[in-house]
């Protein structure tokens, strides 16, 4: 992220590994707290509807719906398998907890509480989990690149990779309208404003075109939607027609609309995700092309197998290749 | 609800406690093999657990003012199903499907599987936090229904359990009472020599709880430390710590040594049911 200088001599601010970090671009518009917000107007007029967090409410947006409704809130103290486990408990005895903490802790710590005493027994609890992905610099503590592939991997469990603030006010109602465990990927703080100009609606289970193009599909889901749509404006500069295909619920997957986009003759596939190449969005399409013996050329584009790096996410987007720049760089030469 | 123990309902229960150990010993037969000394070392507290402390309708598992058990030791699943058959929730006629294929009775206690089971266990320290869970859940419906739950001493060596230790008293859960079954066996050996956990009672009462412990195979004992569990006033979660004998009941049994998972030789279950009846005439 560049700041103007004042003097030509001024050293470039420099970046840093902080944990929390916006993901919007510098003047991009932005909503704050779209998840908490959300949740306490869900909860106006749901009365089963009850916040939990493990020391983290501040950092999931969830302290707005503890300031609204305080004798809904229960704050478990830095314990995540409790956290998990209570959350059970209350959804057995009839509430519908929205449980939140980062999502390496849910994915990685608390993964067998979550198999065990929710998913197992098919409880009605909603987990959402800030920092997916690499949405933090702070190193491999905080970056839930498998959080996908995990949670995918899991029975009964419906996943979600939302991409903006406008999409997640709409996420909120929606899973508690389904009655059953999910997992929702969450964005925190000033989350980038992009959907609301695509007439975009969520609609749980189902994929959206976001725009046409004859030269190469963008199957993406969360923050890599939006970076999909900037490479799809900057390829058309060179014209380079891109569609984007929005993939906000990872599973159950869309397969009819993945199926119906990937199946038209003469595009390549790129599979754009904000998560380990391993399990995640691109290998659920490949495997479902696969199956329905669709064979486009197929890319992916997402976090490589390692361990990935501390350093400011600008940094570290462009060197996995996951920013707008690298995204438009990489299927421009896919496309040489 | 709260009786006082007497020598009027004593016999009773051991009657109950007895057949509660011929269910699991009849279970145990149909496999040849099971966690059977866990059984018999916690039938008493389970036969106090169903027939004195806890509220429950036996044609309707999900009655909402049920009092909840959740048992955190899923291996023990043949001990409590044996309970479930004596309390009349699974008819006596499905021990004989026990660990079989499409079997309502699994071998691990499981939630979806079972009436009256409800939690999934197995994977151990599960218990306590739904527990936290559901006694929460339980206050904010202002529900008199309390939550009762079982689980083992080995469970101790898991951290979740201490979570839900220290968030129990933290929420001052006092309609939660938790029984610890100390029989000292694990998988790998003695509980105390694999992670030692005592001075047990003053842990746990240092962690805020109000704790008692007990003979576990003491009926007049556990009916003391159920009943003072439940009257007790203070604003705390409440724990029995239950000293029990593995295999307690079936003298061979008690005496074999290793009897985390044992097995049984086919001609020893009638042994074993023979010496049940003799050593347990109330």
């Amino acid at each position: 992220m560049k700041s103007a200088g004042p003097t030509p001599s001024a050293k470039p601010r420099p970046t840093t590994s902080a944990m929390i970090a916006s993901i919007a671009a510098e003047g991009q518009r932005t909503r704050p707290a779209p998840f908490g917000n959300a949740l306490v107007e869900l909860a106006r007029s749901r009365e089963d509807v009850l916040g939990m967090t493990a020391d983290l409410g501040k950092y999931t947006d969830l302290h707005i719906f503890a300031q609204a409704f305080p004798d809904r809130y229960y704050q478990m103290g830095m314990a995540e398998q409790l956290l998990f486990g209570a959350a059970s408990g209350l959804a057995a005895e009839g509430f519908m907890p929205f449980a939140t903490t980062y999502a390496v802790f849910a994915s990685r710590r608390a993964y067998d509480f979550i198999h065990q005493t929710i998913a197992e027994e098919d409880r009605n609890v909603k987990i959402a989990c800030a920092l997916p992905g690499l949405t933090s610099g702070y190193g491999p503590s905080h970056q839930a690149a498998e959080d996908l592939a995990l949670f995918r991997a899991m029975p009964n469990m419906t996943v979600i990779d939302p991409c903006d603030a406008h999409e997640m006010e709409q996420i909120v109602p929606a899973i508690a309208a389904h009655r059953g465990p999910v997992y929702m990927r969450l964005l925190r703080g000033q989350v980038p404003l992009v959907l609301d100009e695509y007439n975009y609606r969520f609609e749980l289970g189902k994929a959206a075109l976001l725009r046409d193009g004859a030269d190469v599909l963008i199957v993406s889901s969360g923050i890599m939607t939006m970076r999909a749509l900037e490479a799809a404006k900057a390829l058309s500069d060179d014209r380079v027609n891109a569609a984007v295909l929005h993939v906000p619920t990872i599973k159950p997957l869309d397969a009819e609309a993945i199926l119906r986009e990937a199946g038209k003759p003469g595009r390549l596939v790129v599979v754009a995700e904000n998560h380990t190449v391993i399990g995640g969005l691109g290998e659920a399409v490949a495997a479902l092309l696969m199956r329905a013996g669709i064979h486009p050329a197929f890319r992916q584009i997402g976090l490589p197998d390692e361990f990935l790096a501390a350093g400011a996410l600008p940094t570290l987007h462009d060197r996995y290749g996951i920013s707008t720049a690298e995204v438009t760089r990489q299927i421009k030469e896919w496309l040489r | 609800m709260m009786a006082t123990p007497t020598l009027a309902n004593a016999p009773t229960l051991a009657q109950r406690a007895r057949n509660i150990r011929r269910n699991a010993l009849l279970m145990g037969e149909v496999q040849g093999q099971g966690y059977i000394a866990q059984a018999l070392d916690i039938a008493d507290v389970l036969a106090v657990a169903y027939f004195h402390a806890m509220r429950f309708r036996a044609e309707d598992p999900a009655w909402e003012g049920r009092d909840r058990f959740l048992l955190s030791n899923g291996h023990y699943a043949i001990a409590l199903y044996a309970a479930l058959i004596e309390a009349g929730i699974i008819p006596e006629t499905e021990l004989e499907s026990y660990g079989f294929d499409d079997s309502r009775l699994p071998m691990s206690g499981m939630a979806s599987y079972t009436p009256g089971m409800e939690m999934s266990g197995g994977s151990l320290g599960l218990g306590l936090a739904i527990a936290v869970g559901m006694a929460l859940g339980l206050k904010r419906k202002r529900s008199a229904s309390r939550i009762f739950t079982l689980f083992s001493d080995g469970e101790l060596d898991e951290g979740s359990k201490w979570e839900a230790i220290m968030s129990a008293a933290h929420h001052q859960l006092d309609n939660l009472i938790a029984i610890v079954d100390v029989n000292n066996q694990q998988a790998d050996g003695p509980s105390k020599q694999m992670l030692g956990f005592e001075p047990l009672v003053d842990k746990l009462a240092a962690f805020g709880w109000f704790v008692q412990r007990v003979d576990g195979n003491d009926l007049g004992a556990v009916v003391g430390a159920f009943d003072a569990a439940m009257a007790h006033s203070e604003p705390k979660p409440r724990m029995i710590v239950a000293d029990t004998l593995m295999g307690k009941g079936v003298p061979f049994l008690e005496q074999r040594e290793k009897n985390h998972f044992i097995r049984v030789e086919p001609h020893e279950w009638q042994l074993a049911l023979s010496a049940l009846d003799a050593g347990e005439q109330p």
